[in-house]
This record gives C-alpha cells, structure tokens and sequence, in this order.
C-alpha cells in the first residue's frame, strides 16, 4: 500500500523507519508540484467558467467572448504563463520514483477530470440546445468544448498506459467524448512500438507539414489500430467482429454517450458533438507531430532492427504551466523509455532534445507550417550534427529536404 | 498437464511477466502456451517498448 496518504504531503520520516532504505531521502525531497497537479482539473470544468461568465457579461460584449474560453486560455494565457514562469528540470531522485508512484493522491486527482469533463460536455449540450446564441458564439462554445476533450485524450493517454484493468477501462471512457477510443489501442500497441520510424503514423517527418501529416495519422491510426485487435483475436480463432474486439467496445461507448446527449437534448447537439470531436481528436494530432517530429530511430549493425527508443528520439520541453496542465507529457522521452510510469515520477533527461516552448506555443508553430519549419528544422539538424541524413525525411519531399539542409542526395 | 518445469519470462523494461503456467489469455495464448509457441514479432502487452526477443527469463 501507500506510504502516506492523500493530502498528508511528504513524510517527515517520523513513524516510517525501516519501512525501506529510501526513507532518508523522503525526508529531504519534496515534490514541488504536489499541489500543483490540481490546476490540471481546471481544464474539464472550463465550460462550469463558461456558464459563470456568460451570467456575468450578458449584455456587454464581453458575453460572446465567454464562448471562446477555451481556445483563450489554451492558446493565450497558457503560453504567456510559460514564458513567464519558465521551466523546471528537476527530477524526483531515482529511489523515490517508486514510493511517488505509488502515492495514490496522484491518481485521484486524474480520475476526478472525468467526472469534471462529462459533467462539462452535459452543461456544454444544455447550454447549447437552450440558449439563443449567434453562429459565432455557437462555433467558439464547441471549439471550447473540443479544446477540453482533446486535452481530456491527453488524460485518458495517461490513463491508458497503465496496469490496473479499471484505469485502461477509464481511458476509454475519457475517449468516448471524441469517438477516439481506437487511439487507446493503436498508441500503446502501434506507436510506441514503431515511434521514430517511417513505419509509425503517428510520428511526423521533416518536410511533412501538419496538413500533410493529420490525414496520414488519422488514417493509419485508425487502420492499425484494427489490425492489432484483428491479430489478436485471430490467435484465439476469433474474428474481429466480436466486443471483444477493444476498438468496437470503445465505439460502442461513444454510440451510447452521443445517444444519450441526442435523446436528452434533441438531434440539434449534434453539429456541436462532431465540431468537438474533431477539434479535440485533431488537438491530439497536432501534439503528435511535436512530439517526435524528424526524429528517427537507427537500424542496428548486427541485425537491422531498430535501435530501442531512448531519450533522443522525442522532443521535451520543461515548461512548468503546460506540464502541469499536460500532466508531465512533455517530459517525453522518460515516458517512451518507461510508458507505465505514473506522470508525477517522469524525468527530464539532458540528452533529450528540447522544444523552444511548451506545448500550447509549438500548436500555434505547427498550425502555421512556414513559421514551424524556421523555427524547428534548425533544431533538427543540430540534433544530428547537421546531418539530415539521419532523421526521419518524409519521402515525396526526400531530394528537397536533403537539397535544402546541404546534404548529398543518397540512394533510397 | 505435462510434467516439464514451466519458465517464466520478463519485460526488460516495465516488469511485466509472462508465465507460461498462466499464459497471456487475453493476448492469445492460453494457460500452458510455451514461451516457444509465442511469435518473436509479439510485443510486450504492457510497455510496448521491447519485444519478446527482449525478454529475460526469470526464476
């Protein structure tokens, strides 16, 4: 069990003698985002703000910007606060990452989002079906709502990783909002295997902008994520076509929930449930082709597998706010190089390479292709000594991208 | 049930164990499937980082 209970902070070391030889480091180590970890359950309760700031504003113009909570806070506040509030690289030490992850207080705070984020989505469906609001407000309440349900996918990805049956049963409930439960099964089984390969959708390559790569990731995420569930059905003389089958039981949620909204609120919530789906699914590509965008995994000399992941192949980023919001996933590589470790015991490795910002500003980069590729591209290549050789080219633009960086053009 | 001594194997990365008294049933392989009936492209059901080429036996 735990060796401190929720809210009770670190030991003191008092009363936890000989319980193991970690305890004197207990006693000078303190988690310093602890409590931070709460203000990621600010994000599910964002149209809770809504509601309360539409009642405040109305009748100013202020009221149609209540709308657009989200997006606002996502993609102005947030970036502005990291520039502001800078990063941390600290690392819990390596005895205690055991004991950290076990604390279940961590846990708790993720699962409560859930209920946050469905209690959310009904206010968001009640508020849209009632109020006479322009197509504008109406537009900026669903790309709200989307916003929370793609970082929602960042909850359920953290859940999804995990041992306990119920947390990887709880990743597919957090999916079903955005009908992206197939990702559950494609990431764990599909992306990390292949990541930093040309094999991997998921994993986007230098000289593929973000419109080049949405359809290749969606598509290729979708189907493989069919595969694996087909492969692994069929090892028991089973067919696909069963709820056994992890890709349609999660559908099956999504069919239910949407039902469930429609029969209550009427087949007027529906533009609403698919521009938030979309938002949201899409919210979780664009952090995809961050996440490991040119980096590639090299083919072994002794018999040409790939070289296992290791922190050089994801990008990081020790930005306080968004990782606190982003619990911990920016912290990348440690979590490739161990996906089942709990997000408050992630590390921060100095070989990994880093992005010049957090998360919610590199969205902002990667929306805009031109201004991503000045940005990034240079980073790339010092990340292979200026050998772009080495990284994960996208092939149509293969001569392009090696006439561009200098490189001589090789074969293949 | 065969009187060979069952082998257990392990995930070099997250500790996840395969048990050939156990199996993986979800995962196909039913109580009693040998390590050496598992396929080599068959990856570990927890991390997905190593594969079962990777694994150590244990015990």
């Amino acid at each position: 069990m735990t060796s401190v209970a929720a809210g009770q902070g670190v030991p003191d070391g008092a009363g936890q003698a000989g319980q193991d030889d970690a305890s004197q480091e207990k006693v000078s180590w303190h988690d310093p985002k602890r409590y931070a970890w709460m203000l990621g359950l600010v994000v599910p309760a964002i149209p809770f703000l809504i509601w309360w700031s539409y009642q405040g504003w109305e009748g100013t113009w202020a009221m149609h910007l209540a709308w657009w909570m989200a997006p606002i806070v996502v993609f102005g506040l947030i970036p502005l606060l990291d520039m502001i509030i800078g990063t941390d690289g600290e690392n819990p030490p390596d005895e205690l990452i055991e004991w950290l992850e076990n604390d279940r207080y961590y846990r708790w705070i993720l699962y409560l989002f859930l209920p946050i984020q469905y209690a959310g989505l009904v206010l968001a469906c009640w508020m849209w079906s009632t109020y006479e609001l322009n197509v504008w407000d109406r537009l900026g309440l669903a790309i709200s709502v989307g916003v929370v349900a793609g970082i929602g996918i960042n909850t359920a990805h953290e859940l999804g990783h995990k041992k306990v049956e119920y947390e990887r049963w709880l990743a597919r409930v957090a999916l079903a909002q955005t009908f992206y439960g197939h990702f559950f099964i494609e990431h764990n089984r599909g992306h990390h295997v292949r990541v930093a390969t040309p094999e991997d959708p998921a994993s986007s390559r230098v000289g593929e902008s973000f419109y080049r790569f949405w359809p290749r990731t969606v598509s290729g995420s979708l189907r493989n994520a069919w595969e694996l569930e087909k492969k692994r059905l069929a090892r028991s003389n089973k067919g696909p076509w069963t709820l056994r089958n992890d890709v349609l039981s999660a559908w099956l949620m999504s069919v239910v929930l949407w039902g469930a909204l429609i029969a209550a609120f009427g087949w007027g919530v529906l533009p609403m449930l698919l521009i938030q789906a979309f938002f949201g699914f899409s919210l979780l590509e664009v952090v995809n082709y961050l996440e490991h965008y040119g980096l590639l995994r090299q083919r072994t000399a002794q018999n040409g597998r790939y070289e296992r992941p290791t922190a050089r192949h994801s990008w990081n980023s020790n930005n306080v706010v968004t990782n606190v919001f982003l619990y911990h996933l920016q912290r990348h590589s440690d979590h490739h190089a161990n996906p089942t470790r709990r997000y408050q015991a992630l590390r921060d490795y100095e070989e990994a390479p880093q992005l010049p910002a957090g998360y919610a500003s590199m969205i902002l980069l990667a929306w805009i292709p031109p201004l991503w590729r000045k940005v990034m591209d240079k980073r790339l290549l010092d990340h292979y000594d200026g050998d772009i050789t080495k990284a994960n080219i996208h092939p149509p633009k293969r001569e392009k991208v090696l006439a561009r960086y200098g490189a001589k053009a090789t074969a293949g | 049930m065969k009187l060979t001594a069952m082998s257990k194997y392990q995930c070099p990365v997250c500790e996840y164990v395969y048990d050939e008294e156990v199996g993986a049933p979800r995962e196909g392989f039913p109580a009693g499937t040998p390590w050496s009936e598992v396929p080599d492209d068959w990856n570990c059901p927890d991390c997905g980082v190593r594969d079962k080429i990777d694994f150590e036996p244990v015990g």
